[in-house]
């Protein structure tokens, strides 16, 4: 069990950030725990596609070596990363709106205004 | 904003330049070495974000023109959906200008084909589209005086 | 009260994803990967490419390429639109 460090890492990650959605009360503290998540599933994945004894996948740099770890994951997660930009941009820019049109940045408080 | 002291903008002045030199080589060699057009985007577009940090808000937002940031989006768009359709007889995304190893060291491109050309349009678009979102919501903090659209609400009760 | 019952919760989702993320291979050893042992044999004579990744990313499967770049088109469009400049006062 103890040779599954890098595994038990994502999901203390994963876990910490859950804990924080749910007892934050700011709203960019939940949007930084919401970033926190979506990092430990692209290590997740980069994590998956190691070999024993393995290098990097390039022909120009591997050299003597011929056990090459799994490219796949790796061009999966730089489709991840940019998604999860694009949904941050997206997240910050509502916050701003409710700013604006409430005043405030606490959950508490815009769930009793109704505006 | 207001514009940082006399050392942040000096530092500014000797390394903006130098962070689109180095993202150009991780763009233009993305088939040797590891990069890409994804990463090398990346990098050039933090040079907008130096300029926003050094300079404040204002003297930034009356000398950048949004319309050259406009214009790399949609080139590298437009280039990358016209390299993807032709190689159409065969099929939608076909690598037309691959030759294998044996007979890649001659004439100007490399043995690769379209994934050097490819590369470089998605890198041109990055760049235009990560500034523009940086520049975009700087400027919508609202420190300019501009009537709102709609009047605040929330403060009846 | 509420206390009590988000620590027990937090408790009781600890322990099933770390029993669920120990047994999903060892760490170092995949398990039948065809797709990979072809990419990684046949790349460089195929296509000539010396970067393996780039060339899965652009041209293995470049859909998902199509995909991620009209994603980001569609965010810096919706960004621009939802902060908008009101009137100028005169």
């Amino acid at each position: 069990m103890i040779a599954n460090a890098p595994f038990l890492l994502v999901g203390l990650l994963f876990l910490g950030g859950m804990i924080a959605i749910f007892m934050e009360k700011n709203l960019v503290k939940i949007a930084i725990a919401i970033s926190v998540i979506g990092s430990s599933v692209n290590l997740f994945l980069v994590a998956l596609g190691y070999r024993n004894g393995g290098t990097v996948p390039i022909h120009y740099m591997a050299g003597e070596n011929t056990v090459m770890v799994l490219p796949t994951p790796q061009a999966m997660t730089l489709t991840a990363i940019v998604i999860a930009l694009a949904t941050t941009a997206l997240l910050l820019s509502l916050i701003m709106l409710v700013y604006r049109h409430y005043g405030t940045l606490d959950i508490d408080e815009i769930r009793r205004l109704r505006g | 904003m207001n514009p940082l002291s006399v050392v942040v903008r000096t530092v500014c002045d000797l390394f903006a330049w130098f962070m689109i030199v180095f993202g150009v080589n991780v763009l233009l060699h993305g088939y040797v070495t590891p990069g890409g057009g994804f990463q090398g985007g990346a990098i050039i577009a933090t040079f907008t974000a130096f300029l926003l940090v050094a300079y404040g808000g204002k003297r930034v937002a009356a000398r950048v023109n949004n319309k050259l940031f406009d214009l790399f989006e949609e080139i590298g768009l437009i280039v990358f959906f016209i390299l993807a359709f032709l190689g159409f007889p065969i099929t939608f995304f076909f690598n037309f200008m691959a030759r294998p190893l044996a007979e890649s060291a001659s004439g100007i491109l490399p043995g690769v084909g379209t994934v050097a050309l490819m590369s470089a349009a998605v890198g041109l678009e990055v760049t235009g589209a990560l500034s523009l979102i940086i520049l975009t919501m700087h400027k919508g903090i609202r420190m300019f005086k501009v009537e709102p659209l709609e009047q605040e609400t929330g403060h009846e009760r | 009260m509420k206390k009590t019952v988000f620590i027990a919760a937090a408790i009781l989702l600890g322990a099933f994803i770390t029993g669920a993320l120990d047994v999903v291979h060892p760490f170092g050893d995949p398990l039948e990967v065809p797709m990979d042992d072809y990419f990684i044999a046949n790349a460089l004579n195929d296509i000539s490419a010396e970067n393996i990744v780039t060339a899965i990313v652009f041209d293995y499967r470049g859909f998902d390429t199509i995909g991620e770049a009209a994603v980001l088109f569609t965010a810096l469009t919706a960004v621009s639109v939802l902060l908008r400049e009101g009137r100028k006062k005169p």
